[in-house]
């Protein structure tokens, strides 16, 4: 940039204008009204039952996603087999549909009169307007941002470090959580932070699946939703925990990470 | 005793070839890169299965494509030495090296770890991380935790040519000292027919895929098969000791008799190389002009013509290769048998410590 300040400065005008237009909001939610009514309206049952409700559904959400995204990430990134690609377009599919659309789609699968509802009703197992169903569609929307990380960051792997761990007498699993899963870390984590900050935020699939009862299906972004009309301050104090909790998120992995570790996690 | 055979196509080159290690004896494959000599060390190992092919060690078959038998890299206990060493980024030194003594109790495990890194003198590295060692201790890692395996048989992938000049001629050294103590058969892959002659007990050349020539270092210079082998096998390598001189140059006393000189420095055991091109034939009783010109009486084993030139292998107490053009050589009757002088110069003489 050294030899043209006229652009220099119209980039740095755009990075200003940015980061202010982005900051704004936030900073509006904690100036908006008095912390001492926040924090009162934190008391009310409704509010406490939403925000307990997010942590425990986004808790388990995440644990199933780790669980099962890994190992499917590990292998997307390690091995080429036939239709590799397309499992990599419909594990990234998600990213690109609209939540609502998210949301009738796991209906027309999983509730009691969609595809493979019925078996599960039989079964015993009900998701629509109960927290199970709040998982599940968090599990659907927010699963492709940790895949999707964690396949990039295993392929960035040396190949040759998974292959001395076989030669050195360990199996596939011992290679995969004593060498693939430290040497792909940073990318994990922060692909598991991002996962969880679109789980926390998570509103259109949960609501139109699982619905908005309070104590049950209502998370805090449906909780906010609900009372914004008729309680400003109510939806403004449960917006604020949202933004210190994802916050919170963020830094907590770029401490555990480094810098380099969002965005671009190379191992 | 490792003995393999392979067919597999690996983007356009057809790799297919047959080769056998005796136990303690290691045999280097040479040869330029994309020639597929880390595919054979990959089918040894069970890290790449090819089209076709059979691996046994010690009677043990490891893999026999026909038969379906195909033993998991995990169970053939190969110490893999990676080109770039592949070592554990995440772990110390010390637990590189103790990744493959699962199993046994943790006191042991560091024991013998500790005990492999104080072989190689970088116990005092044992807690650094990979990225904290330098090239030469991360390599001696990388050897370490390959015979903590206790491997059936040991696998070097271009060992040296990660290193900077002079840790590569002390890791030369360490290596061979490691080369000569294990009873296992070994394999080393290298593009330097130098380090190739230095390390192994027989070298065989390969090119495109397949083994060109198969001999002992000093043999394969003296009577390459190809043009291509000819520029391949550079130096001849001779050993003695070397000892300072007053007038500034390095005499060397070489093993089985004689002397040469270098103006390299060195001290104690040495290999000495010489380029053929660098050697020069002169009828028997020719004396050079000082001590400046080497002069070693030699018979003459075969001559290979190449072209307009001529590879002679000459029959020394230790083997040498001279190259002259036919010409000289029809004008000298070189024959096997006919006695000769080979003559090149102490500038032309290099000197590795051993």
């Amino acid at each position: 940039m050294r030899g043209s300040p006229a652009f220099a400065l119209a980039a740095w005008l755009a990075l200003a204008l940015l980061l202010s237009f982005l900051a704004l909001p936030i900073v509006a939610i904690f100036v908006d009204v008095p912390p001492a009514d926040l924090v009162a309206a934190l008391g009310e049952p409704a509010a406490l039952d939403a925000l307990r409700l997010s942590l425990i559904a986004t808790a388990i959400a995440l644990a199933i996603i780790l669980l099962v995204g890994t190992p499917a990430a590990y292998l997307l990134a390690t091995r080429s087999f036939r239709g590799r690609s397309l499992a990599t377009t419909l594990v990234e599919l998600p990213l690109v549909l609209p939540p609502a659309v998210a949301g009738i789609g796991l209906l027309a699968a999983l509730g009691p009169e969609g595809l493979v509802g019925g078996a599960l009703g039989d079964a015993g197992i009900e998701l629509v307007f109960q927290t199970a169903g709040v998982i599940v569609a968090l599990v659907f929307v927010a699963s492709p941002f940790y895949v999707r990380q964690a396949q990039a960051a295993f392929a960035s792997v040396d190949p040759d470090v998974l292959a001395a761990s076989r030669t050195l007498g360990a199996g596939e699993l011992r290679t995969l959580l004593a060498v693939a899963i430290p040497a792909a870390r940073p990318g994990l984590v922060s692909g598991a932070a991002l996962a969880w900050g679109r789980a926390l935020g998570e509103f259109g699939a949960t609501l139109v699946f699982a619905g908005s009862l309070q104590g049950v299906t209502q998370t805090a972004p449906l909780a906010i939703v609900a009372r914004f009309g008729a309680d400003f301050t109510g939806a403004l104090a449960l917006s604020g925990v949202l933004v210190a909790l994802s916050a919170a998120i963020l830094l907590g992995v770029r401490y555990a990470s480094g810098p380099q570790a969002l965005g671009h996690a190379r191992a | 005793m490792l003995e393999l055979e392979l067919e597999a196509s690996r983007g356009e080159l057809e790799v297919a070839l047959s080769l056998s290690a005796a136990s303690d004896r290691c045999l280097a494959l040479v040869g330029p890169s994309g020639a597929g000599k880390t595919t054979v060390l990959r089918v040894a190992a069970g890290l790449f299965r090819p089209d076709r092919g059979r691996v046994t060690c010690a009677g043990e078959t490891w893999l026999d494509t026909a038969a379906g038998i195909d033993v998991p890299p995990r169970s053939r206990r190969c110490g893999y030495v990676f080109q770039d060493y592949a070592l554990f980024g995440h772990l110390s030194a010390r637990d590189n090296v103790a990744y493959p003594l699962r199993g046994l109790p943790r006191a042991e495990r560091r024991e013998r770890a500790g005990a492999l890194l104080a072989r190689f003198g970088i116990a005092h590295r044992a807690s650094a991380r990979p990225r904290e060692l330098s090239g030469g201790e991360r390599q001696r890692v990388a050897v370490a935790r390959a015979l903590a395996l206790e491997p059936r048989v040991l696998l070097l992938d271009e060992p040296l040519s990660a290193l900077d000049a002079r840790s590569r001629a002390r890791a030369g050294r360490e290596l061979a000292a490691t080369l000569r103590e294990i009873r296992v058969p070994a394999i080393l892959v290298t593009h330097d027919f130098e380090e190739a002659a230095m390390l192994a007990d027989e070298v065989a050349i390969v090119d495109g895929g397949r083994i060109v020539q198969r001999d002992e270092p000093g043999r394969l210079a003296g009577a390459p098969a190809s043009s291509f082998v000819a520029d391949f096998t550079g130096a001849s390598v001779l050993h003695g000791e070397a000892e300072p001189e007053p007038g500034g140059l390095t005499l060397v006393r070489l093993e089985g008799g004689g002397s040469i000189r270098s103006t390299d420095e060195g001290e104690g055991t040495v290999a000495a190389t010489v380029l053929p091109w660098e050697v020069s034939i002169e009828p028997p009783g020719w004396s050079g002009e000082g001590s400046a010109l080497n002069a070693v009486e030699a018979r003459v084993s075969t001559v290979t013509t190449i072209g307009n030139r001529a590879r002679v292998g000459l029959e020394a107490p230790q083997p040498l290769a001279a190259e002259v053009t036919a010409g000289s050589a029809e004008r000298l009757g070189l024959a096997p048998g006919v006695p000769v002088v080979a003559t090149w110069k102490a500038t032309a003489t290099r000197l590795v410590p051993i």
